[in-house]
C-alpha cells in the first residue's frame, strides 16, 4: 500500500498531465504545475474519490500546493 | 441511434415542448428522465416513455423546493449513472405590466425559470467533466432577445440564460462539454393557448412563416444540439421562431 504522499503525488501528476518527478511537495498547482482554476477543481474531485472523502469548498480553496493536499488528506482521512 | 447509452434529464417534461424533447431524445436511443411538478405528472411521463418503447421514466421535481435539484441529480445518478445531457426546459409565466407586477410574480419567475438552471447545471457538471462529454441545453425564448410588453420578468429571466449559456460554455468547453440555448418563438402549447385571440392574430402578422411553431420543431433543434452532429457548436443560441426574429 502506497502512503498518502505517494498517492497524492500520483493523482496530481495524472490530473495535471505532468511527470511525477516534477511534482514536489512545495509545488504550487497553478504557479509550478501549470494548472488553471478548472484543473484545481478537478484535482480536488480526484482527491475526493481516491480518499473517499468530501472536501468542502471552503477547504478546497485553501489547497493550492502538493504539501497542502497531503496535509489535508492526512488530517481528515478516516474521520 | 447516436445517443445510445447516454442518460438525459429534461425538466418540465409533462407536456408541450418538454414532452417533444423527451420523445426526440428517446428516438435517438438515450435513456431519458423527465420531470414534472407532481407525482401524477411524473407517472404520466413514465407512461408516455413506456408507450414510446423507450428507456427512462418520470420523476417529480418541484424546482423551487430547497435542495430538490441536488437531490434529484443524486437519485438519477444512483439509478441510471451519470447524466450526459441536461435540458433545462421547465418554465412558467406570470405576465403583467411592470407597474402592476407583484414581487411574488417577479420572484416566482426567477426562482422557477432561472435559479434551477444554475442549480441543475452545477449538479450535473461533475459527472460530465469525468466523462469528458456533456451537453447542457437551456430553453430560452425569443422574448429574451426581442422583449415583450407585459413580460419584463419572463424576458429578463430568459435573457439571463443567454449570458449564463455563454459563460458556462467558456468555463467547461475544454472538458468536452457544450452549453447552448434554444430560443423558441411562439409555439402551439398550453402556455401560448392562454393568449387572447386578438393578441395571437397580431403576433402572427410578425411571423415570417405565418403560423405558430410545433413543439416538435423545437425538439428537433434540441435533439441536434444534444447529438454528436453538434459537437463543434457551443455558447450559441439557436433561434427557432419561424422568422419572427432574425439576429
Amino acid at each position: 500500500m502506497e502512503n498518502i504522499e505517494q498517492r497524492v503525488k500520483k493523482i496530481v501528476a495524472e490530473q495535471l498531465g505532468v511527470p511525477e518527478t516534477d511534482v514536489k511537495n512545495e509545488s504550487s498547482f497553478v504557479n509550478d504545475l501549470g494548472a488553471d482554476s478548472l484543473d484545481t477543481v478537478e484535482l480536488v474531485m480526484a482527491l475526493e474519490e481516491e480518499f473517499e472523502c468530501e472536501i468542502p469548498d471552503e477547504d478546497a480553496e485553501k489547497i493550492t500546493t502538493v504539501q497542502q493536499a497531503i496535509d489535508y488528506v492526512s488530517a481528515n482521512l478516516g474521520k | 441511434m447516436s445517443l445510445e447509452g447516454k442518460v438525459a434529464l429534461v425538466t418540465g417534461a409533462s407536456r408541450g415542448i418538454g414532452q417533444a424533447i423527451v420523445l426526440d431524445l428517446l428516438a435517438q436511443g438515450a435513456t431519458v428522465i423527465g420531470t414534472a411538478t407532481s407525482a401524477t405528472g411524473a407517472d404520466a411521463i413514465s407512461g408516455y416513455i413506456a408507450a414510446a418503447g423507450g428507456k427512462g421514466r418520470g420523476l417529480a421535481l418541484e424546482v423551487t423546493a430547497d435542495g430538490a435539484c441536488e437531490a434529484i441529480i443524486d437519485a438519477i445518478e444512483k439509478e441510471f449513472g451519470a447524466i450526459h445531457i441536461l435540458v433545462n426546459n421547465a418554465g412558467i409565466t406570470r405576465d403583467n405590466l411592470l407597474m402592476r407586477l407583484k414581487d411574488e410574480d417577479w420572484d416566482a419567475i426567477m426562482d422557477t425559470n432561472l435559479k434551477p438552471v444554475y442549480k441543475l447545471s452545477k449538479a450535473v457538471i461533475r459527472g460530465m467533466m469525468k466523462a469528458r462529454w456533456g451537453r447542457i441545453i437551456n430553453i430560452a425564448s425569443v422574448v429574451g432577445a426581442t422583449g415583450n410588453a407585459g413580460q419584463t420578468n419572463y424576458a429578463a429571466a430568459k435573457a439571463a440564460l443567454f449570458g449564463f449559456t455563454k459563460s458556462l460554455a467558456k468555463e467547461i468547453g475544454s472538458r468536452g462539454i457544450t452549453v447552448n440555448a434554444v430560443a423558441p418563438g411562439f409555439i402551439d402549447t398550453d402556455m401560448t393557448r392562454g393568449l387572447a385571440d386578438e393578441h395571437k392574430a397580431k403576433l402572427l402578422e410578425n411571423i415570417t412563416l405565418g403560423r405558430l411553431g410545433e413543439p416538435r420543431e423545437i425538439a428537433d433543434a434540441v435533439g441536434f444540439l444534444a447529438s454528436d452532429r453538434a459537437s463543434y457548436v457551443t455558447g450559441q443560441t439557436l433561434h427557432v421562431n419561424g422568422g419572427m426574429y432574425m439576429n
